[in-house]
């Protein structure tokens, strides 16, 4: 049965310095306010995991946070670079970061073998790329039935996962909907898992007998943070802030600038 | 002739080599905007579908990123990203991948990891994202690139994406029954991979442009088929139709969410 508990007091509760730690949600219902609590709580050496870190990585990275990354695309979406990332990697600022680098499809299914409690996932991927030379965790084995050679990659079972959803129940189940990504997968595959979520209802009104919801049983804790995915979106409740991922790549491009955006708007603003 | 831009005779261009039966994997920016464009003109029924899960959307703008609310609003479903990766892609149901590359090299060989040494890059771009299978698993794969020596390169950096492998036989070697990249579509011309030694060559110029302009843009000696034709102009229609796909996107890109 998940626990409720205020931003601040669950990030104390479940991050600490060195933890796996995947925020995830695929552009959609991207753990902002989840994130930002951590740069302010100043955790350090996490092994950040999320397919495509986004700017709330970018974010974290450039606040010192992460000791490593592992992603599939790290790019700012339909914009141009990570620029806090790319200096991390091409300048070691604010320090070095360790890169374990995948496809969508490897991440994707090693997060449904997460959820599956499977040590491996398998797919047919990364045939002829180079990533499996620059990536220990990418390596290939034969199937005993066909001999075909198969991609074998560790499942993701982080220490700690946090997504974002559009509302949960007084029981503490979630509902999410719109473009769901791999949020399910993560709670599922997770030793301890958090939940924000834009309210909390008396009555989820789940959309549709077949819709996504995670029963409470399922979350460690829930914490209630309005335009928590913010300037990500939260389908039915806000728009994508386009025009915010667009600022960001020159807020972002200089390191003073940066950490003036950052003092004012993440350290400055104080936990929910 | 109405006055057109290189970069419009290219989304164009590409466009029209889709068809209305085709399953397409659509990716972000000049992919995204030649596959609405074709929905949007010769191909309504197109099935388009976005690596954040969301499959047969009509979209009235082009989303900035790959998983902007709109193309939720507008699918026919939309499944979980393993359910994308696996079902649909993995598990063979789609014609054609349409991607985009900062790098090419004469074998259809992409990369957007690094310009230069993986471990220390001048440049470190964003990585390989759906591209890896979405070229292994995809009917056939159709690239759009502008052309400059900085993007045709004589060599990679880095294999993100399989073309045709280093020498072009390396695609067949591995056992891939996909096509691989049968066209590029650049501002200048198209380019198809050559009967036998898959190196991509010329095959139409666009009008106007020149073989020399061509060489000149390309960072491998470049070669031309037999006979290469002229590609078509835009016609009224699409470029009515393509510019006002991308007047109501920059509008509502500009809107804070």
């Amino acid at each position: 049965m998940a626990s409720f508990m205020s931003l601040r007091d669950a990030i104390a509760h479940a991050v600490e310095d060195g933890h796996s730690v995947a925020l995830e949600g695929f552009t959609h219902l991207i753990p902002f306010a989840a994130g930002h609590e951590i740069i302010r709580q100043g955790r350090s050496g996490l092994t950040l995991i999320r397919m495509t870190p986004d700017l709330i990585y970018d974010q974290m990275i450039g606040m010192g946070c992460a000791r490593k990354l592992v992603f599939s695309w790290g790019g700012n979406p339909g914009v141009g670079s990570l620029h806090r990332l790319r200096d991390a990697v091409e300048r070691d600022w604010p320090h070095s970061l360790e890169m374990e680098e995948h496809s969508h499809a490897g991440m994707a299914a090693a997060w449904a073998a997460g959820a599956a409690g499977m040590p491996i996932a398998l797919l047919r991927g990364y045939l002829g790329t180079g990533l499996p030379r620059v990536n220990e965790n990418i390596r290939f084995l034969k199937d005993p039935f066909t001999d075909e050679e198969l991609a074998a990659i560790p499942s993701l079972q982080p220490e700690v996962g946090i997504i974002h959803a559009q509302r949960a129940d007084r029981a503490g189940n979630v509902l999410l909907e719109g473009i769901v990504g791999i949020q399910k997968e993560v709670v599922l595959a997770s030793r301890f898992s958090v939940v924000t979520v834009e309210e909390i209802v008396d009555n989820l009104e789940a959309p549709s007998l077949n819709s996504v919801i995670l029963p409470g049983w399922t979350i460690d804790v829930i914490v209630e943070a309005p335009g928590g995915a913010k300037p990500s979106y939260a389908h039915r409740y806000y728009d994508r802030d386009n025009a915010f991922y667009l600022a960001w790549d020159e807020i972002s491009r200089d390191r003073e600038r940066f950490l003036d955006w950052m003092a004012e708007n993440v350290i400055g603003a104080g936990s929910a | 002739m109405i006055a057109y831009t290189a970069s419009e005779m290219m989304v164009v261009t590409a466009s029209r080599a889709l068809r209305n039966d085709h399953v397409c994997f659509v990716g972000i920016g000049a992919p995204s905007a030649a596959c609405n464009l074709a929905r949007l003109t010769h191909a309504p029924d197109i099935a388009l579908i976005y690596e954040s899960g969301t499959i047969g959307v009509r979209p009235d703008i082009l989303p900035l990123s790959i998983g902007d609310g709109e193309l939720a609003d507008t699918a026919i479903v939309t499944v979980s990203v393993p359910e994308m990766f696996q079902y649909w892609l993995q598990g063979g149901r789609i014609d054609i991948g349409f991607l985009g590359a900062a790098q090419l090299d004469r074998f259809g060989n992409i990369n957007t990891t690094v310009i230069g040494h993986y471990d220390r890059p001048k440049v470190r771009l964003p990585g390989a994202g759906g591209a890896p299978e979405i070229a292994t698993h995809c009917r056939e794969v159709y690239l759009i690139i502008e052309h400059s020596p900085r993007a045709f390169v004589e060599e990679v950096d880095f294999v993100t994406t399989l073309g045709f492998g280093p020498t072009g036989a390396e695609r067949s070697a591995l056992g891939i029954e996909t096509k691989g990249p049968t066209l590029v579509v650049t501002d200048l011309a198209l380019l198809r991979p050559e009967q036998g030694s898959n190196e991509l060559i010329v095959t139409s110029l666009h009008p106007g442009v020149t073989r020399e302009e061509v060489m000149e843009k390309t960072g491998w000696p470049i070669r031309f088929a037999p006979e290469p034709g002229e590609t078509p102009s835009p016609t009224e229609t699409e470029l009515d139709v393509l510019r006002g796909l991308q007047e109501r996107t920059a509008a509502a890109h500009q809107k804070e969410g």
